[in-house]
């Protein structure tokens, strides 16, 4: 039952019956983006409780639960407070910076999201350059967080911001290695299409031992660029300040926030797509209906985002010069060393296929 | 060592103990109890930790005390090899201007110990790398550990 | 902010940061003035009295029982080894003979409270350098402990249960099933603790080499308790001076040479291991007989002067008691283990990073009444 595939195909017939070609197109891209701003924010709600009652469960408690059934509608009601809050901004802060420095990892985190396949009808942006524009995207996040510490006129800020800067280039690096490790299997950086021959297996399967490494590299520089824990030195409370976002409060905070999620959300979906399989079920077993795809994926996402709230409250945190160390003198290498091990198994095509 | 070992080593490092004036006593206390002047005090403390059969190399109290009509300050000291302990007392009736010889170049446990004594009863230290109030706020007026000190918004007195 | 500090020659590089009374990894009211260059420590300066009570001041109005009151606030997490040094300090100066069903039962409240200290201290340890999840699993079985003193004595936290001459009530009925199971319980969780935080890499890595003390410095600064142990400085007042039933058991002094961040760190764990053995050895025999010998209601020291030295949790206390016959003492000093542990804080930390100070500082777990008094 092809139940995405007529829905889409029929308003976009509907739309461009009724009005001339331009106004339809606008239309219906504004229809698209208001649905994934829409899936933003639900995903960004949900996430946050869930890193809430994920860490309870790790701590020995209940979390949340007193606000709706099981504590659902409890960051709504933390959105509530953050909107209702007076948005303070400092004297000398330079304004214009200062306000544009959240959209800039908002709107990264937005177009990030519009290229991922969900399902094999639910994919808002697929263009032949996928990978490559999921990296790039993830890079200008950086430039929100320098400008936020940059305009906020704060020592503490600064350094953070700073510190922060140096973390998320560096660990690029050892992202899109790792994802160009498992490149050289599919022979393409269109997303529809890795997805399409991963029915052959999982690329993870497929590689075997280089993808494996790949994968937990990539876990592990995925981990650093969103400045989670054990990277969380940048908003570590036991160190100094706050970090970039000491000056921001209210909506503009949420913003970092909730980008910090969706960022996390965005790398466990790369994962999911380069090295799972994306909306492919394990050995086709619902191929059938491929509607279900979504939650294969939604899935998989989420095991891989437990994973990194898994990390977070188990591990002490990294001082900043161990971090560096551990990407340029450990990750770099061990990386490069192994695209070299997958370009020779794939030339020998000792890839396994099913 | 015995208290009374001690006690004839001390004395033999001194060339006349009566000039000097260094008293000793056991009367009302566990431990040999010392008195020495201001001015043989630094002197006393290096020769105690340095010489190896007494080794007094851990200051483990260093208490000021109002004694009335003299301020004083009362060293405790342990040998960590020898294990036994000593009590090194110095008083001074300048109750304006107490000054005595810091050993925080002795036992560098001394510098915070010696600012709390200044704190709390006004008695300065030479050659201190830092002497400065330390629990009390910079302006506080007077030295609360005295007996002489009044102060009707703060202290209760029975 | 008005600084009288050493550094008067200030360099353009540097910059001053207050690490402020309020502080997530201060434990307490203490503000540090730093003086940094980049991510370098040049200077550490501790600002104190933020919690100064004037308790000395108050001791030489109040009589020897309202006295042990007050030392419960100190270091409130050994209030009970607080409790038992002036009331040791009493006793010995009246020379009363206390029975020894009250010196095993100290002996095991003493323990008790090193454990549950000792737990706290892990669970805070573990969230400054941001395993933030040992925090509560210290707490669960912290708890055990304070259930166990409620029982008996009625509080929690300041115990109030020794008074010169013996204890205030005797023990619970229940007391000697409830520590044999919070024992066995305890037993299976401190491997727990090891697999979580010690023998983690990114843990290691923040405190081995950290924070280097060697023993001439400690023994010049004072330090003692677990900060002297992890020098290799054997300072265990338990096995220098005993007191209570303590010459009747039989343990190991935890000690550690290398002087870092983590060798004070695997003393205390130790320590740890060392206190359920002395408990276990105790909680079986514990002699009958009276629980207190009865004492004047007004109790006047002889004239002298007393000292009294216990190892509490952080190290060693001294009580220094100056009578002159008076039912109240002319003047009383507490050499507070923190006191010293903290003036070696500078030493430590000069030449590390902002990091490494906030490591350093959780391993000499300092409690700021206790030296702020």
């Amino acid at each position: 039952m092809n139940l995405s595939l007529s829905i889409t195909k029929n308003i976009h017939d509907w739309l461009f019956s009724m009005m001339p070609e331009t106004a339809a197109s606008l239309t219906e891209m504004t229809l698209i983006a208001t649905v994934y701003l829409g899936v933003f924010a639900v995903t960004g709600l949900f996430l946050v409780l869930l890193e809430r009652k994920v860490a309870a469960w790790f701590q020995l408690r209940l979390g949340p639960n007193r606000v709706g059934p099981w504590g659902l509608f409890q960051t709504i009601a933390d959105a509530l407070k953050l909107v209702s809050k007076e948005l303070t901004g400092t004297v000398n802060a330079d304004k214009f910076l200062y306000n544009l420095a959240p959209y800039f990892v908002i709107i990264t985190a937005l177009m990030a999201l519009a290229v991922l396949p969900f399902s094999m009808e639910f994919q808002a942006f697929d263009i032949n350059i996928g990978i490559f524009f999921l990296i790039a995207i993830s890079s200008i996040g950086v430039i929100g967080i320098l400008l936020a510490g940059w305009s906020s006129n704060n020592k503490f800020a600064l350094i953070g911001a700073m510190r922060s800067g140096v973390q998320t280039i560096s660990y690029e690096l050892s992202v899109g290695l790792s994802l160009l490790t498992v490149i050289l299997i599919t022979g393409t950086l269109q997303l529809s299409e890795i997805v399409e021959v991963q029915r052959n297996g999982w690329l993870i399967v497929q590689g075997h031992i280089p993808a494996i490494f790949a994968f937990m590299i990539y876990m592990i520089s995925g981990t650093a660029e969103t400045n989670r824990a054990p990277f969380d030195l940048v908003e570590a409370e036991s160190e100094l300040g706050a970090g970039f976002h000491t000056e921001y409060s209210g909506m503009k905070f949420a913003y970092f926030f909730l980008a910090e999620f969706i960022n996390m959300f965005i790398i466990a979906s790369i994962a999911t797509t380069i090295f799972f399989g994306a909306w492919l079920s394990p050995f086709g077993i619902t191929e059938s209906l491929p509607w279900l795809g979504v939650f294969w994926f939604l899935g998989k996402t989420l095991v891989l985002v437990f994973l990194m709230m898994w990390f977070r409250w188990t591990f002490p945190r990294l001082r900043i010069d161990q971090l560096l160390t551990l990407e340029w003198k450990y990750l770099l290498p061990l990386n490069l060393m192994n695209l070299v091990l997958m370009a020779i198994i794939v030339w020998l095509n000792l890839t396994i296929q099913f | 060592m015995t208290n009374e070992a001690l006690q004839n080593l001390i004395s033999s490092w001194v060339p006349d103990p009566v000039t000097s004036e260094l008293e000793f006593t056991e009367e009302e206390s566990q431990f040999l109890n010392i008195s020495v002047q201001p001015a043989d005090l630094h002197q006393l403390m290096v020769q105690l930790k340095s010489n190896s059969e007494t080794n007094f190399d851990y200051l483990f109290c260093l208490s000021g005390v109002d004694w009335g009509n003299e301020l004083g300050v009362v060293y405790h000291l342990e040998s960590t090899t020898h294990r036994h302990m000593i009590v090194v007392k110095v008083k001074t009736e300048q109750r304006d201007t107490p000054l005595f010889d810091s050993v925080y170049d002795i036992w560098k446990t001394a510098e915070f110990h010696e600012c709390e004594v200044f704190d709390f009863f006004g008695i300065q230290f030479n050659n201190h790398p830092n002497l400065r109030r330390i629990f009390l706020t910079e302006d506080w007026d007077g030295f609360p550990l005295r007996k002489d000190y009044e102060d009707d918004i703060n202290m209760i007195v029975k | 902010m008005e600084t009288s500090t050493k550094n008067n020659n200030f360099k353009s590089e540097e910059y001053f940061i207050n690490m402020g009374p309020q502080h997530p990894a201060t434990h307490g009211v203490l503000r540090l003035l730093l003086t940094i260059d980049g991510e370098t420590i040049k200077n550490v300066e501790p600002d104190l009295g933020y919690i100064h009570r004037s308790i000395e001041k108050m001791c030489e109005r109040d009589s020897y029982q309202q006295i042990v009151h007050l030392t419960d606030r100190m270091d409130y997490l050994s209030s009970n080894i607080n409790n038992e040094a002036v009331c040791l300090a009493v006793e010995n100066a009246l020379q009363i003979e206390v029975p020894d069903r009250v010196k095993v039962i100290r002996t095991i409240f003493d323990e008790l409270t090193r454990i549950a200290s000792h737990n706290l201290w892990w669970g805070v340890m573990g969230m400054d350098v941001g395993a933030l999840t040992t925090y509560f699993y210290a707490f669960r079985d912290r708890e055990m402990i304070n259930d166990i003193f409620e029982e008996t004595c009625g509080a929690r936290l300041t115990m109030n249960y020794n008074i010169p001459g013996g204890l205030m009530f005797d023990i619970h009925p229940n007391f000697v099933k409830r520590v044999k199971e919070f024992i066995a319980h305890f037993k299976t969780k401190l491997p727990e603790y090891d697999t979580l935080l010690t023998n983690n890499v990114i843990f290691q890595k923040r405190m081995r080499g950290i924070g280097m003390l060697s023993k001439e410095d400690a023994i010049s600064y004072g330090a003692s308790g677990p900060v002297g142990r992890g020098s290799g400085y054997s300072c265990d007042v338990r096995k220098t001076h005993p007191y209570s039933a303590l010459d009747k058991v039989t343990f190991n002094e935890a000690l550690r040479t290398e002087g870092d961040s983590f060798a004070r760190y695997e003393v205390r764990i130790q320590e740890m291991w060392e206190s359920i053995s002395i408990v276990e050895q105790l909680i079986d025999n514990i002699p009958e007989g009276d629980y207190k010998v009865a004492t004047n209601a007004v109790i006047k020291l002889p004239k002298g002067e007393f000292y009294q030295k216990v190892e509490t949790a952080r190290g060693e206390l001294g009580v220094y008691i100056i009578s002159t016959g008076t039912k109240n003492p002319y003047r009383l000093k507490f050499r507070s283990p923190g006191f010293s542990n903290l003036s070696l804080l500078n030493h430590i930390a000069v030449g590390g990073k902002i990091g490494d100070l906030v490591a350093s500082m959780a391993t000499l777990d300092l409690v700021i009444p206790d030296i702020d008094r």
